[in-house]
C-alpha cells in the first residue's frame, strides 16, 4: 500500500504544480492586455494573482474549478437547471441504461457464439470489425433519426452507450465461457451433466472473472457514449450538454467542472464494479 | 411485399449456406467466406426491408442509394478524408504514440516514477478524455491542429501504460543473462527489453488506432473549418442528407479497418516470435 501511495501522491502533486504553472503561462497574455489598457504595471505577484482568478481564463486554476463544483453541487438545489448533480444524473441514467442493455446483449451474443458454430464463424469477425469503425461519429445521426421516429430522451443516448459497451462484454464472455479446460468438461460429462447443468454449474461460474474485467471497460465506454450522445441534441441537459454550452459561451470553468465531474463519475462507477467483483469472487472462492 | 419476401429468402439462403459451410472442416477459405456471406446477407436484407416497408430515405437510406451517393461525391469525401484522417488523426497518432513511447522509456528508468505514474495512467486511460475536445479546440483553433491535439491526449495514456508494462515484461533470468554478457543499460534496452515489449507496444498501437479516428471526428463536432468528416456528418444530419452521412460512415469504416489492419500486419512481421502469432 505505502509502496505505491507515496509515488502516486508525488505524481498527483506534480500534476497540480504543472497545472498551476500552466495556468499562469496561458492566462498571462490576457492579464497583460488588461494591465496595458488600464495603464498599470503588473508586478509578478499581481500577475500570478490575476491569472489564477480570471473570469474566463484559458485554463482555470484547480481551486477555481473546485469552487465552481462546490457552488453547482452543494449550494444549488438538485432540481435546478444549474445544478451539476442534475446534469450528472441525466448522463448517469443514460449510461446505466445503455450499460445494462449492452451487457445483456453482449452476454446473449456470447452464449450464442459459444453454442452455435455458424454464429461463431459469421458474427464474431463482424463484432470485431464493428469496433474499428468510429461509431461515435454516427452518434448525431442515431439521435436525429430516433427523434424523427418519435423516440427521444433517454433511449437514443442509451443506444449509443449500448453499442459501445456490448463489444468488450462479448469478447470477455466468449473467452470466459470457453475457459473451462477439457479436464473439467470431461469431469462434468462423467457426472452425466446435461447441457444446461454444464452451462449453469461450470461455464457460467468460470466466466465470472472475465465478465467483471470486461464490465469495467464497458462501463467506461458507456459513459463516453452517453456524453457524446448529448452533444447533438442541442445542449439541453447532461454533462455533454454542459461541455457544449461551455464551449459556445467560452465558460471554461464550466467546461472543466463538467469534465472533472465526468471523471469522478467514471472513477466511481468503475470502482463500484471493482467492489462487486471482489465480493462476488470472494464468495465464489475465486479471489 | 415482393421485397420483403426477397429479404426473408436471402436471409434463409444465407444462413443455410453458412450453416453448411460451418459444418465443414475449418479451412482458410471457409473462415473467410462465412463472414463475407453473412455481411452480404445483411446488406441484402437491409435493401429489401427498406424497399419493402418503403422507409423514408430521411430515416434510413437503402445500401444502393448510399453506394450511388458515394460514387457521386468522391471529391467531397476525399477532401474530408485528407482533412480529418491525414491531417488530424494521423499526425496526432504519430505525435501521441511517439511521445508516450519516449516517456515510457524515461519512466521505466526510475522505479519511483513507474510506481507512481502507472496507477495514475491507468486511471486516466479509463476517463472520458474525449471531453477535453472543447477545451483543446478553444486553445488550438478550429483547424486540424486542435484535432491532432485531441488525438494526442486520447492516445497518450493507453500507449504509455502498455509500453511501461511491456518494458517490465522480460524475466529476471533473461536480464541476468544480459548482465553476464556485460551488457549495459542501452544494450539491454535495445537487444532484450524493447523487443520483449513489442507485443504490448502493438497492443497499445492497435487501441490507439481506433481512438485516433474517433478523437479526430468527435473533435470536429466542437468546431471546424468547412470540411472534415465530423463536420460533414453533423451538418448533413441537419440537412437530412442521410445518404451522404452514410457515405462518410463507409469511408470511416474502411479507414478504421485499414488503419487497424496495417498496424496488425506490421505487428505480425515484428513480433513473429510471439506465441499468439505462430499458428
Amino acid at each position: 500500500m505505502s509502496r505505491t501511495f507515496v509515488p502516486v501522491l508525488t505524481v498527483v502533486c506534480g500534476i497540480f504544480l504543472l497545472w498551476y504553472a500552466a495556468a499562469i503561462w496561458l492566462n498571462a497574455a490576457w492579464a497583460y492586455d488588461k494591465a496595458t489598457r488600464t495603464g498599470e504595471v503588473l508586478t509578478s505577484r499581481a500577475l500570478v494573482a490575476d491569472t489564477w482568478s480570471q473570469e474566463k481564463p484559458k485554463l482555470p486554476a484547480p481551486h477555481q474549478v473546485g469552487v465552481e463544483i462546490w457552488k453547482t453541487t452543494v449550494e444549488k438545489k438538485i432540481t435546478s437547471k444549474r445544478s451539476l448533480i442534475y446534469h450528472s444524473w441525466v448522463t448517469l441514467s443514460a449510461t446505466l441504461l445503455g450499460f445494462a442493455l449492452g451487457t445483456g446483449l453482449g452476454i446473449a451474443l456470447a452464449v450464442g457464439i459459444v453454442y452455435n458454430r455458424t454464429m461463431d464463424m459469421s458474427v464474431m469477425p463482424w463484432a470485431i470489425a464493428s469496433q474499428t469503425i468510429p461509431i461515435l461519429a454516427i452518434a448525431p445521426m442515431i439521435i436525429v433519426v430516433l427523434n424523427a421516429v418519435g423516440i427521444s430522451g433517454l433511449l437514443p443516448k442509451a443506444m449509443i452507450s449500448m453499442y459501445l459497451s456490448f463489444f468488450p462484454v462479448v469478447v470477455g464472455m466468449v473467452k470466459g465461457l470457453r475457459s473451462p479446460d477439457g479436464m473439467q468438461l470431461d469431469q462434468m460429462r462423467t457426472w452425466n451433466a446435461s447441457a444446461s447443468q454444464m452451462f449453469w454449474r461450470l461455464r457460467l461460474p468460470s466466466s465470472m472473472p472475465y465478465l467483471f474485467t470486461s464490465l469495467k471497460i464497458a462501463m467506461a465506454a458507456s459513459l463516453v457514449g452517453a456524453i457524446v450522445g448529448e452533444l447533438p441534441t442541442g445542449a439541453v441537459a447532461g454533462l455533454g450538454a454542459r461541455l457544449l454550452a461551455g464551449s459556445y459561451y467560452g465558460q471554461t470553468i464550466q467546461i472543466w467542472s463538467a469534465l472533472i465531474m465526468a471523471a469522478a463519475l467514471a472513477a466511481a462507477l468503475v470502482a463500484l464494479i471493482g467492489l462487486v467483483q471482489r465480493m462476488t469472487l470472494t464468495r465464489m472462492g475465486m479471489a | 411485399m415482393m421485397w420483403l419476401v426477397f429479404a426473408f429468402g436471402v436471409w434463409v439462403i444465407g444462413w443455410w449456406l453458412n450453416a453448411r459451410l460451418a459444418a465443414m472442416p475449418r479451412t482458410r477459405a471457409t473462415s473467410l467466406a462465412i463472414p463475407l456471406i453473412f455481411g452480404l446477407t445483411l446488406i441484402a436484407v437491409w435493401e429489401g426491408v427498406v424497399r419493402g416497408f418503403e422507409i423514408s430515405a430521411v430515416l434510413l437510406p437503402a445500401p444502393s442509394m448510399i453506394a450511388a451517393r458515394y460514387a457521386a461525391s468522391t471529391d467531397i469525401l476525399w477532401e474530408d478524408f485528407v482533412q480529418t484522417v491525414i491531417k488530424g488523426a494521423l499526425s496526432g497518432y504519430v505525435l501521441g504514440c511517439g511521445a508516450a513511447f519516449l516517456v515510457a522509456i524515461l519512466v521505466d528508468r526510475f522505479d519511483f516514477l513507474r510506481r507512481g505514474l502507472l496507477p495514475v495512467g491507468n486511471f486516466v486511460a479509463a476517463l472520458p478524455v474525449i471531453g477535453m475536445a472543447p477545451i483543446l479546440v478553444m486553445w488550438f483553433g478550429f483547424d486540424w491542429q486542435s484535432k491532432a491535439a485531441v488525438v494526442v491526449v486520447m492516445v497518450f495514456f493507453p500507449m504509455l501504460v502498455n509500453t511501461v508494462q511491456g518494458l517490465a515484461d522480460s524475466s529476471a533470468m533473461q536480464r541476468d543473462l544480459m548482465r553476464t554478457y556485460a551488457a549495459g543499460y542501452w544494450a539491454t534496452l535495445l537487444k532484450l527489453r524493447l523487443p520483449a515489449a513489442m507485443p504490448f507496444v502493438f497492443n497499445g498501437l492497435k487501441i490507439a488506432s481506433t481512438l485516433a479516428l474517433i478523437g479526430a471526428i468527435v473533435a470536429e463536432f466542437f468546431g471546424s473549418p468547412i470540411r472534415g468528416m465530423g463536420f460533414r456528418i453533423s451538418t448533413s444530419v441537419g440537412q437530412l442528407a442521410l445518404d451522404l452521412v452514410w457515405a462518410e460512415i463507409v469511408v470511416a469504416a474502411i479507414v478504421g479497418s485499414a488503419f487497424y489492419g496495417i498496424v496488425a500486419l506490421i505487428e505480425r512481421t515484428v513480433t513473429f516470435w510471439h506465441p499468439s502469432q505462430r499458428h
